[in-house]
């Protein structure tokens, strides 16, 4: 970390710290302040009648969470599970979800005008939950705005009426 | 039925004092411009709570003064008064008094009455001339208005022989006030039954006010030693017995004293804590626990005394050896056994902790089980010498941990038995007021529920029953006339069914009348139609401010009960529902989730995944033959015993794979729900557990069929089963029709 780096994460500029992310040959990231903790996939507990990119629930330390695939939920990708397949807990207004990615990346720290406006189109996620586009050492990183997604209807994470309560 | 009262004391305590802290929170965001009417319904309600809780205890001078502070509330919720500054200053003036009020009886010391009378006095001025508040406020000053006080003090006095005649249990003691001089350690070798009644005087503490004032001195004087700064203004002869108690018991102020204070809240607590959660016996036990505690500090003051003894006899003080001789079996003395109380009440009876914590705890503890688990996993692996000493250890981790997640388990879970037993007085004592005949009937007082359940269940439970008698049950005439017996049964029952605890007040009483309820709700402006369903109209006297008592009285009738009863019930995620009809009596059905409700449930294994099923759901289990199955359009059905149970093969409705196909080759466990009977097919019975119900909801949402998760000894989740939901979520028309 450079001197002005560690400065700004001193004194805290308006950058925000990022966790990017794998999936299929994509590279996404979301904000690390909603990251609980990553592990490794484990044997999960299917829930009768749930869509199939919720695999089931697992317990954390007492609590029981779901886990989503996001590679099922947006067709990206093949939804294999090995030793290496990742789970990244997030912990999103007090609730807890686990979505399996392809592989964890690396911590990125980006300036609010780094970040470029989303496209309409070409990624797999609805650009209601992109939060713009960032080029990190040449790569594009996509930023996903994954409260929104977590908590939208279309993932039938919450219950309808809480969406409604936190809205 | 006797009932020790004073172990919901603190309860009360802890309430009262929540409620007052709402109260000056709201006081506080008040705007006086416009009031919100809701805010004054809540400031209104917690004064009502305090006003019913010091009712039922006889704290009469906290119970008078928060009825006039209920009557200008009510007058300002009703728009008949309006909200000045000067007001809320009054009212917030008449918080601080009813705090102090409350530490004293939680201290069990004299109420602060000149306080109480001049706030008396204040509101009720403002209550005549609301205008005027802020100067009556000002006029009338504690210290330079004399007249008013008085007047005031009158006031309370008269209003204490009343209400003090309704609860004669409080009156004086009927021991006179020599006993405690030295005559008393004569008595203090005195067997333990006298000691059970002595202590039970600590009732008579509750004197009345009006009392208090030509008594002052006896009742002072008992506690003299506690009270240095009041001693010199007792009169001579209670001085004399002062003093001779405080040479005899004097060495108490001294260091000893929080040596005192330990042991004492240890043993109250062994005593007392665990005798208000004790299930059955309650009444049968109250005595003992200050028969306990003494007992305990006797022992535990054995070597102090002696040591005191030793210093007193090389001093060559007889009067001081005879009494530390006294005070070994200090048992027996009054005093000390006073002290005991007193610091229970301070340190020992109960700790409020925020279950936060204990969930933390009960995560915890749930991790541990399963890493010992895990741990026994690989210490079977282990061989050799090794592997037996581990195996040793291992198995006093296990017997450790089982203890430790029981004793987790059993801070969180509480039978309903000690919110139940509050009720037998209640109810009697309404009955004798309101000149009502009536039986009370516990059932299921041994469902665990959820404690933070149990704290926020009794405040409706009190209204309902409340309610039930003063409006249900009619009067032993009316009964009567309609055919009925004299005697009303108000039956107070729970119960756990499916996903939830129900706990329901049923009384033969009169039943709602629905006419007046429609009536009522017209001159209340709500909306309503004559073609309402019953439960539609029932659901209206949940509305704020709605009573169709004829008088307000002051155990009901003000319509703020329900409306506070619905809202604590739903704020704790439960719902209440109501049957009634009209000459016949009503019910009021309360459902409680399981939040953490643990539950006796048979493991049950489909394809590679563990269901748990209720025990309380099971009627039985058997592999079927072949004879035992038919089949319906699509679907089997079971034949067992001249019946015919629909089946639901669960690795259907769970949608599970690899499971046995095969309905022969499986286990079929009959099921019954609150109202329906089914089979569900599974591959195989794995064990009986007792597991901890874990909400879906909290990550995730509510699924059909399940009613909660558990996590087992491998660190796995089952999901545990819910019998009404897939009787009412299977959807298979053949089997819908047999279920209807």
């Amino acid at each position: 970390m450079s001197d002005t780096a560690l400065h700004q994460a001193v004194i805290g500029g308006d950058d925000k710290e990022y966790l990017s992310f794998v999936l299929a040959d994509e590279h996404y990231a979301l904000d690390i302040k909603t990251v609980k903790e990553i592990r490794g996939y484990e044997q999960v507990t299917k829930i009768a009648n749930a869509p199939a990119f919720i695999k089931g629930v697992i317990n954390l330390r007492g609590d029981i969470v779901p886990i989503v695939d996001l590679r099922i939920k947006f067709n990206v990708g093949e939804a294999t599970y090995t030793e290496f397949t990742i789970v990244i807990m997030l912990n999103i207004q007090d609730r807890i979800v686990g979505i399996v990615v392809d592989g964890v990346s690396d911590v990125i720290r980006l300036m609010e005008e780094q970040i470029l406006a989303p496209p309409e189109f070409g990624v797999a996620f609805d650009s209601r939950y992109l939060h713009g586009l960032a080029d990190v050492d040449g790569q594009m990183v996509i930023l996903v705005n994954i409260e929104s997604l977590i908590t939208s209807e279309e993932m039938g994470l919450v219950a309808p009426q809480s969406v409604n309560e936190d809205a | 039925m006797s009932i020790d009262i004073e172990q919901f004391h603190d309860v009360f305590f802890d309430e009262s004092d929540e409620h007052l802290d709402d109260m000056e929170q709201l006081l506080l965001n008040l705007d006086v411009e416009s009031p919100d009417s809701e805010e004054l319904n809540s400031i209104f309600r917690a004064a009502h709570s305090i006003k019913g809780g010091s009712g039922i205890f006889g704290f009469n001078a906290l119970m008078n003064l928060t009825h006039v502070m209920e009557n200008l509330l009510d007058k300002a919720r009703n728009q008949q008064l309006s909200i000045t500054t000067g007001i809320v200053n009054l009212l917030l003036e008449t918080l601080d008094v009813l705090k102090a009020t409350l530490s004293a009886y939680r201290e069990q010391v004299d109420v602060p009455e000149q306080d109480i009378a001049t706030s008396i006095a204040k509101l009720e001025a403002a209550l005549l001339e609301p205008s005027d508040v802020s100067a009556v406020n000002s006029s009338i000053d504690p210290a330079s208005n004399h007249e008013d006080v008085k007047e005031g003090e009158v006031n309370a006095i008269e209003r204490d022989d009343n209400s003090g005649d309704a609860f004669g249990f409080f009156d004086d003691e009927p021991e006179p006030e020599p006993e405690l001089s030295l005559d008393t350690n004569q008595k203090m070798t005195s067997s333990d039954s006298e000691l059970s009644t002595e202590s039970d005087d600590g009732f008579g503490f509750f004197d009345d006010e009006p009392s208090a004032k030509t008594t002052a001195t006896p009742k002072d004087d008992g506690f003299g030693f506690f009270d240095e700064p009041e001693a010199p203004t007792l009169t001579t002869e209670a001085n004399t017995s002062t003093d001779t108690i405080d040479s005899s018991f004097g060495f108490f102020d001294e260091p000893e004293t929080p040596a005192l204070n330990t042991d004492a809240s240890v043993s109250t607590e062994d005593g007392k804590g665990f005798g208000f959660f004790d299930t059955a016996d309650l009444p049968k036990q109250s005595p003992s626990p200050s028969q306990n505690s003494n007992q305990n500090q006797n022992q535990n003051l054995e070597p102090l005394s002696t040591s005191t003894l030793a210093g007193a006899s090389a001093s060559g003080k007889p009067a001081t050896s005879q009494s530390a001789s006294a005070s070994t079996s200090s048992a027996a003395s009054k005093p000390p056994a006073r002290a005991t109380k007193k610091s229970a009440g301070r340190d020992s009876a109960s700790i409020r902790v925020d279950t936060g914590k204990i969930d933390a705890m009960v995560n915890l503890v749930g991790e541990l089980v399963i890493t010992q688990s895990m741990l026994s996993m690989i210490g079977q692996e282990v061989e050799g010498q090794v592997g037996e000493r581990l195996q040793l250890a291992i198995d006093e981790l296990q017997r450790n941990t089982r203890e430790i997640q029981e004793s987790v388990m059993s801070v969180r879970m509480l039978p309903l038995t000690a919110t139940f037993n509050r009720f037998p007085r209640l109810v009697r004592d309404l009955a004798g007021k309101l000149g009502k005949k009536l039986d009370l009937v516990l059932q299921g007082a041994h469902t665990e529920i959820d404690k933070s359940l149990i704290e926020k269940i009794v405040d409706p439970l009190t209204h309902l029953v409340r309610n039930s008698i003063d409006h249900g049950i009619e009067s032993p005439e009316k009964r009567l006339a309609a055919g009925k017996p004299e005697v009303g049964t108000v039956i107070l029952s729970a119960e756990q069914k499916g996903g939830s605890i129900i706990i329901s007040i049923i009384d033969d009483g009169g039943g709602l009348n629905r006419a007046r309820i429609l009536e009522k709700a017209q001159s209340n402006g709500l909306a309503i139609n004559d073609d309402m369903p019953d439960s539609a109209v029932w659901q209206l006297i949940f509305q704020a401010g709605f009573s169709t008592a004829e008088a307000v009285t002051d155990v009901s009738g003000r319509g703020v009960g329900m409306d506070v009863v619905r809202r604590n019930i739903e704020a704790i995620g439960g719902r209440i529902e109501i049957e009634s009809s009209l000459g016949e009596g009503s019910g009021f059905f309360i459902h409680l989730p399981l939040t953490l409700a643990i539950v006796d449930g048979m493991c049950v294994s489909v394809g590679n995944q563990i269901f748990v099923i209720p025990l309380l759901n099971i009627v039985e289990s058997f592999q079927p033959t072949a004879s035992q199955l038919k089949t319906l359009g699509n679907d089997t059905v079971l034949y067992v015993r001249d019946q015919y149970w629909p089946l639901v093969p669960l690795y259907d409705y769970m949608d599970v794979e690899n499971a046995n196909r095969k309905p022969t080759e499986a286990i079929v466990v009959l099921l019954e729900s609150s109202k329906k009977r089914f089979g569900i097919l599974v591959d195989a019975l794995v064990g009986q557990q007792q597991v901890v119900i874990k909400s879906l909801e909290d990550h995730y949402r509510k699924v059909a069929g399940i009613a909660g998760a558990t996590i087992m000894g491998d660190g796995k989740v089952a999901l545990i089963i819910d019998a009404d939901s897939i009787a009412t979520t299977y959807t298979s028309s053949q089997i819908e029709d047999m279920l209807a």
